[in-house]
């Protein structure tokens, strides 16, 4: 007797007690779509990290300094300097001072973010002006008191000509010279693009410290070496390793991708647990069906079948049941997906599709087709194991 | 000539609880190729654990039992299971046909466990069908048959494997007289094209049928010889101190 026959009985046996199956295969097709949609959800998260994370430049390293005010701290001159000498991994560098002040146009206070930098901050984070001009140089030099906003200020205060007027950071009054292209993709308040770049000469002499440096890299392919590198070159410079930090954009994420990685599989850990209700539930059935059918079990041995053959007939019943189940739950993942892509889209006005991979289908199909031979061994073992002259005897 | 059958100084004993009870008690008899035997006696006799035995469902406790010469006793589960399948058709009293297969479905079984390819097994099976007079009812479940025409099919079945011995456990106990004698003559058919066949019943009118009878009581054979001795049928001791009603 072959495979392929046994399949054939074991798909006739299914199909003539449809209800009893379907009831049987729920734990299956709840754990294998739970498993699908929780991946795919994980899949859709990391996607939409990593495309915001891009946007702000996987090149780039940032320097925090922790001591402020301490024994040692590092001026913008010294950080141009080890930047200079690490030239063969390290590109532009812009020094980002924070500000507590707040922003006022005309008789309105925002909460803007507002940051003192280099004349190459916004080549490093990839801005480009649409309005106006850049922070220049002799910006930085001559401590000018001038700045660039983000497009939702030029909109919002302005009514898109912001250039030339002017508003006041912390008392001081200040000139926008240029206006900063739309990043994303809808202007609101406390987004990208309400936002405010000042030099950080002005910024420190207005009460802003310098807390950090971004660095860009020549190329991400050696931005390990390049991490590297000025690492090696602030602790000569601190003896210490005490008072910095390097982190790169690259680095965060990929901790963020593991933390998202590590949460998913959890999920799906705990999804994995219906799997296993699920298998169960299947032995609970076949276990049934092998008392019920005793003196089919019976008949068949006392005909000639072996042991093994019983034993083939309830694994593959068991394995087919599952794998069916796995199916309808797979079938029922992907449609229960698209669904919570468009639920998610339309709630929280972001792009994050669950998508389904490949992988974790083939996963979950595979983990139910183990769990039906797995479940359907012990009932199996049980047929095959029966006395003829007892099963015969059955009613 | 060889014994086909051989029963060797069979015992058997089954354990209850605490006490051993005794079930065939040092049995000897020789069935030879193409007899017609009828195993009689009441219940309790051990022509139940008889039935076992040569049908290979079960294994004496002492003694040897040869069938085609090989010797029973000492086979696993499994070689029994390929001895069934190559060696015996059974026929029993309650058919035994699975209700979900059809007709054909069902007369393939033994074919399928002896691993013979589709084609051939539906061709076999039809053959074995058409003996039986079932060739235009293949198609049903053998629950739209009647009594007799399930015991026929089951006969078709136990035909199918072209066995050596057709063991035939009350085949006519759950079927009306006429169609338990429509049974009978086509038993008696399949003996007279050649085929052993060996036929249980507790039924003195069905035993004679056969052309030797074995009466079995307590487990010890009391009576072997032909159907037509006045002894054949006589009632039995137990049975007539007991007031003669088991007849």
């Amino acid at each position: 007797m072959s495979i392929l026959e046994s399949l054939e009985l074991a798909l006739k046996n299914i199909v003539s007690s449809k209800t009893r199956t379907l009831l049987t295969m729920l734990g299956i097709i709840i754990g294998v779509a739970a498993v699908i949609i929780i991946v795919g959800l994980g899949n859709g998260l990391e996607g939409y990290v990593t495309d915001s994370f891009s946007d702000l430049g996987t090149d780039t390293l940032t320097v925090s300094v922790m001591s402020r005010g301490a024994t040692r701290t590092i001026d913008v001159e010294d950080m141009y300097g080890i930047v200079e000498e690490n030239s063969q991994y390290l590109d532009l560098c812009s020094p980002t001072a924070g500000m507590m002040g707040s922003v006022k146009i005309g008789s309105d206070t925002t909460s803007t973010s507002v940051s003192g930098v280099s004349e190459d901050y916004l080549a490093i984070k990839n801005y480009t002006i649409s309005k106006g001009r850049n922070l220049q140089y002799s910006d930085i030099l001559q401590r000018s008191r001038v700045c660039v906003v983000g497009a939702y200020v030029d909109q919002a205060y302005y009514g898109g000509s912001a250039v030339g007027q002017t508003l006041r950071v912390g008392g001081t009054s200040l000139t926008i010279v240029g206006v900063i292209e739309q990043q994303s993709e809808s202007l609101e308040e406390g987004g990208a693009d309400d936002c405010l770049f000042l030099p950080y000469s002005t910024a420190s002499r207005l009460s802003g410290q310098i807390s950090s440096f971004v660095v860009t890299v020549r190329s991400e392919d050696t931005l390990n070496e390049s991490k590297t590198a000025l690492e090696n070159a602030l602790y000569s410079f601190f003896e210490s390793d005490d008072f910095y930090t390097v982190t790169s954009m690259a680095q965060m994420l990929e901790t963020m991708t593991s933390m998202i990685n590590i949460l998913v599989c959890v999920l799906a850990g705990i999804a994995a647990i219906s799997l296993v209700v699920g298998g169960i539930g299947i032995m609970n059935i076949m276990l049934v069906s092998v008392t019920e059918r005793t003196r089919e079990i019976g008949i068949r041995k006392s005909l000639g079948a072996k042991e093994r053959y019983i034993m083939q007939q309830f694994v593959i019943e068991a394995a087919a049941t599952s794998a069916l189940g796995g199916v309808i739950g797979i079938l029922l993942g992907y449609i229960l997906s698209s669904a919570a892509s468009v639920v998610i889209t339309r709630a929280m006005e972001t792009t994050l599709t669950v998508a389904p991979t490949l992988g974790a289908v083939l996963l979950a199909f595979g983990i139910s087709v183990g769990i039906g031979v797995l479940f359907g061994y012990l009932p199996a073992k049980k047929a095959a194991k029966l006395n003829p002259i007892d099963a015969l005897r059955y009613d | 000539m060889r014994a086909l059958i051989e029963f060797q100084q069979v015992c058997k004993y089954y354990h209850m609880g605490d006490s051993t009870v005794t079930a065939a008690d040092h049995i000897s008899f020789q069935i030879s190729k193409g007899e017609f035997v009828a195993i009689v006696g009441s219940s309790g006799s051990g022509k139940s654990t008889c039935m076992n035995i040569i049908g290979c469902l079960d294994v004496p406790s002492e003694g040897t039992y040869l069938l085609d010469g090989r010797d029973v006793g000492q086979m696993n589960k499994n070689k029994l299971a390929e001895i069934r399948n190559e060696l015996l058709g059974f026929i029993f009293q309650q058919y035994n046909l699975l209700p979900k297969l059809n007709l054909l479905e069902n007369v393939e079984v033994p074919l399928m466990y002896a691993g013979v390819g589709k084609a051939e097994r539906r061709r076999r099976a039809m053959e074995s069908l058409e003996r039986v007079g079932l060739e235009d009812k293949w198609k049903h479940r053998p629950n739209q048959l009647s009594g007799g025409q399930q015991q026929r099919a089951s006969i078709a079945r136990a035909l199918v494997g072209r066995p050596a011995v057709i063991l035939a456990d009350e085949p006519t106990g759950a079927l009306d007289s006429r169609t338990g004698r429509e049974v009978l003559a086509l038993l008696q058919d399949l003996h007279a094209a050649g085929n052993t066949v060996v036929l249980i019943t507790h039924d003195n009118s069905i035993a004679v049928q056969a052309q030797r009878i074995i009466r079995l009581e307590d487990g010890r054979v009391v009576y072997d010889g032909p159907s037509d001795a006045p002894e054949a049928v006589v009632i039995p001791r137990a049975a007539r101190a007991k007031g003669g009603a088991a007849l």
